[in-house]
C-alpha cells in the first residue's frame, strides 16, 4: 500500500495530530498556533479539531510559554510548546536551562518534566539575523535535555512522536529551509515512531565518513555526488538526534574509511559539531588517516539578510565539496 | 478587612503558633551550626515566619500546590515539612526528601505534599505556577496554586509574564509577595518603582491587597479570600505583605554593612513572633504557662532533629549521576 507523500511541515504536524489523537494529555501551547495554525503552518487546523484549551495561543512571551509547559508538565499534561524561530527560544533559556532541564535531577527523582519545546531553526530562507540561527549546541550543552534535529518527513514525525513520548524534556528543532523542500512517503501510528539517538546511514561509501545533521545532510549529498564523480565515495550520517547522539555508528564507520569530517550549519567555534569532532578524535584516534575536520559556518555573529552574504555564510555544495576533498587528500 | 477569627479555630492557631516557633527555633539552630562550621550556608526566614505560616494555614496542604522560594522555611513547616527533614536538607544529607542533599537549603520540594521543587534563580516559579494553575483549571478539582517570593523578584520579567499569563487565562493562583524591602542590599526605593506592589495587580484586571505580615489573621484573612476567589473560578489574586528582614539575606551576608544600625534595633523591636503571642493571649487562647511549655516542646523537638539529622548518612559520590534523565 503507498503511503501518503508528505514534506517536513505536514510530517510535524500529523506528528502532533496523532498523538493529539492518542493521548488526550497532549497540548499544545505557543504564539499563533491556534487560529492561525502557526506561522509555517506546522500546527494548521488543530486548533480546530482539538479546540482551543489543548492548542492555546499565548501571549507573545517566551519565557513564560516554557515555564507554563513545565508547571503542565508538573500536572501530568503533555505540552508541545512552540517557539516561532530558535532564535527566539533565549527568552526562555533560563527557564529551559535552569528549570526545565534540571527538574529530575534536583529533586533527586522526586519530579519530571516531560515536555517537548519546537522550534524552527536554521538559515538558508533570507531570515537574516533573528530567523536564520543554529542553536542546538546551546541546548546540547545541558544535561538533562534531549536534543533532535531532523533532516527528512518521516524522521521528523517519527521522531516527534517519539519525543512527545519520551519521559524527558527534548528540545525539537526543525531545519526551516527543509520545511517545504522535498515530499516523501511517510507511515502512520506506531509504525511511524523512530528511537531517538539512533543515526542513519544516508549514503554509503569507503573513502571518508562525513557526520552531518539538518539541512546539511542535503547540501553534503550534493557534494558526496561530485566527489564520487572523482572516484571518491563518502560515507554520509545523519545523526538526526544529537543529545543523545549515535557515536557507535560513527566510529564503525571510520574505522572502514578512516577519515572524517563533521559538516555543520553553526557558527564553527563551540559548535555541536566540535563537541563530534572532538569525541571522534578521541575515540577513533588508532583508526584515522587524516585529521578530523570540521566544515561549518564562519565565525560572524549571524546569517545576513542581502543576498550576496548570506550566500557567502551558508555553506553550499561547493563548499562541503573543497571541505570533503581535503579530507580524502591528506 | 475581616480579622478571620469565626473561620479559625483555637486549635488551627495555637498549631500554627507552634510551627511560628519551630522555625524560629530551627532557624536559630542553624545559624549556631553554620558559624560552628557545620552548615555551610543558609537564608534565614527571620522576621518572615508569622505571614508565611497564616498564608499556608489558609491553603490546603496535600491538595493545594506550592512553589515556594528560598526564605520560604516556616512556610516549607506549614506544608508539612518535618523539623527533621528540614535538618538533612540543611546538613545536605542523602535522606533530605527535596533534593537529596543536592540543591542548598531552601529550594523546597516534595511530590506528595504539592510543594514543587524550587530553583535558586529569582522569579521563574512565578510563571511555572501560572503554568500550574492552569492544568489546576483544566483538572477542576478546587485545587490552587500558590508561589511566593520577594519584592526583589517582581523586578523580572517573569514576574510580569506569570500575572499576565495567570490572568488572562483566570487561573487558581495566588500570588504572594513578601516584601521585606531588601534584595540583598538593594533597599526597595531601587527596585521597586511607585508605591509598592500590590498596585501592579490593577495592570492585569486582578485584585492586589497589602498587609501587615506581622498580623497573623489579617495575613490568613487575605490569603483565605484570594483561596475563595480562586477556586470559585474567579482568577488569581496579589498579596502584599509587610515584612522585616531581622536576618542578613544569608549566612554569608551581614547587613550591618549596608544597613542603618537604628533602623535595625527598631526592626527587632517590631519582631512579629512576640505580637502573635500577645495577640493569642488577648483572647485567652495561650496563657504565659502553655507558651512556656509549648516552647520546651519545640526546643526538644529541634534538638531531636539536629542530632538525628547531623548523624544521617551523605549521599553516596556514586549516586552523582543519577536522575539526569529517566533511565539513568
Amino acid at each position: 500500500m503507498r503511503m501518503p507523500e508528505r514534506n517536513l511541515v505536514q510530517a510535524v504536524r500529523d506528528a502532533l495530530y496523532e498523538e493529539m489523537e492518542r493521548d488526550d494529555r497532549v497540548c499544545i501551547l505557543g504564539e499563533d498556533v491556534g487560529r492561525k495554525g502557526g506561522v509555517f503552518k506546522a500546527t494548521e487546523g488543530l486548533q480546530q479539531r482539538f479546540g482551543p484549551q489543548r492548542v492555546l495561543d499565548t501571549p507573545l512571551a517566551e519565557s513564560s510559554i516554557a515555564a507554563v509547559a513545565q508547571g503542565l508538565a508538573l500536572e501530568g499534561f503533555l505540552a508541545v510548546a512552540e517557539m516561532q524561530f530558535a532564535d527566539y527560544s533565549f527568552p526562555a533559556f533560563n527557564q529551559i536551562v535552569n528549570e526545565i532541564a534540571k527538574v529530575r535531577y534536583r529533586s533527586n527523582g522526586d519530579f519530571a518534566c516531560p515536555l517537548v519545546i519546537r522550534a524552527p531553526t536554521g538559515g538558508g530562507v533570507r531570515g537574516a539575523l533573528y530567523h536564520s540561527q543554529s542553536p542546538e549546541a546551546f541546548y546540547c550543552h545541558v544535561p538533562g535535555l534531549k536534543v533532535v534535529l531532523p533532516s527528512t518527513p518521516a524522521d521528523a514525525k517519527g521522531l516527534l512522536k517519539a519525543a512527545i513520548r519520551d519521559p524527558d524534556p527534548v528540545i525539537f528543532l526543525e531545519p526551516k529551509k527543509l520545511y517545504r523542500a522535498e515530499r516523501q512517503e511517510v507511515g502512520d501510528g506506531e509504525a511511524a515512531v523512530l528511537p531517538m539517538g539512533v543515526a542513519s546511514l544516508v549514503r554509503p561509501g569507503t573513502d571518508l565518513t562525513a557526520v552531518t545533521y539538518g539541512y546539511m545532510r542535503a547540501v553534503t549529498v550534493q557534494a558526496a555526488s561530485r566527489l564520487s564523480a572523482d572516484g571518491i565515495e563518502v560515507e554520509i550520517i545523519d545523526l538526526r538526534t544529537l543529545r543523545p547522539w549515535d557515536v557507535e555508528s560513527c566510529i564503525r564507520s571510520i574505522e572502514k574509511t578512516g577519515r572524517v569530517a563533521v559538516v555543520y550549519e553553526a557558527n564553527r567555534t563551540g559548535g555541536f559539531g566540535a563537541e563530534v569532532a572532538a569525541e571522534l578524535a578521541e575515540r577513533c584516534f588508532a583508526s584515522l588517516d587524516a585529521p578530523v575536520s570540521r566544515i561549518a559556518s564562519p565565525d560572524v555573529p549571524a546569517m545576513p539578510f542581502s543576498p550576496p552574504l548570506e550566500h557567502a555564510f551558508m555553506l553550499n555544495p561547493d563548499k562541503v565539496a573543497d571541505g570533503l576533498r581535503r579530507v580524502a587528500r591528506y | 478587612m475581616p480579622t478571620d477569627d469565626r473561620t479559625l479555630t483555637r486549635e488551627q492557631v495555637l498549631d500554627a503558633y507552634r510551627t511560628v516557633l519551630r522555625a524560629r527555633t530551627l532557624d536559630d539552630r542553624r545559624f549556631v551550626l553554620n558559624r560552628a562550621g557545620k552548615l555551610a550556608f543558609i537564608i534565614s526566614p527571620r522576621g518572615h515566619e508569622v505571614a508565611q505560616v497564616a498564608a499556608i494555614t489558609a491553603l490546603q496542604p496535600g491538595g493545594d500546590r506550592f512553589c515556594l522560594y528560598y526564605r520560604n522555611f516556616a512556610a516549607a513547616l506549614a506544608c508539612g515539612f518535618t523539623p527533621e527533614e528540614l535538618m538533612l536538607s540543611a546538613f545536605a544529607r542523602a535522606a533530605d526528601p527535596s533534593s537529596g542533599g543536592r540543591q542548598t537549603p531552601g529550594n523546597f520540594g516534595s511530590r506528595r505534599r504539592g510543594v514543587i521543587i524550587g530553583s535558586s534563580t529569582v522569579g521563574p516559579q512565578i510563571p511555572k505556577a501560572a503554568g500550574i494553575g492552569l492544568a489546576l483549571k483544566w483538572k477542576a478539582e478546587g485545587a490552587l496554586c500558590y508561589v511566593s517570593f520577594g519584592e526583589g523578584a517582581t523586578s523580572q520579567g517573569d514576574f510580569h509574564e506569570g500575572l499576565n499569563f495567570a490572568a488572562i487565562h483566570r487561573c487558581p493562583v495566588i500570588f504572594f509577595c513578601e516584601n521585606n524591602r531588601w534584595a540583598i542590599s538593594v533597599p526597595q526605593p531601587l527596585q521597586v518603582a511607585g508605591p509598592g506592589v500590590a498596585e501592579r495587580a490593577a495592570g492585569y484586571g486582578i485584585p492586589g491587597v497589602r498587609v501587615h505580615g506581622d498580623d497573623f489573621f489579617a495575613v490568613h484573612a487575605a490569603v483565605r479570600q484570594a483561596a475563595e476567589r480562586a477556586r470559585a473560578g474567579d482568577g488569581p489574586s496579589l498579596i502584599e505583605a509587610e515584612v522585616l528582614r531581622l536576618q542578613s539575606h544569608s549566612t554569608d551576608d551581614d547587613q550591618r554593612a549596608y544597613r542603618d544600625a537604628v533602623e535595625l534595633a527598631a526592626e527587632a523591636a517590631r519582631d512579629p513572633i512576640p505580637r502573635m503571642r500577645e495577640a493569642l493571649m488577648q483572647r485567652g487562647w495561650l496563657t504565659a504557662e502553655a507558651d512556656a511549655s509549648l516552647r520546651e516542646e519545640v526546643n526538644r523537638d529541634v534538638e531531636r532533629a539536629t542530632e538525628s539529622a547531623e548523624a544521617a548518612a551523605d549521599p553516596e559520590p556514586g549516586s552523582l549521576g543519577r536522575h539526569v534523565y529517566a533511565d539513568a
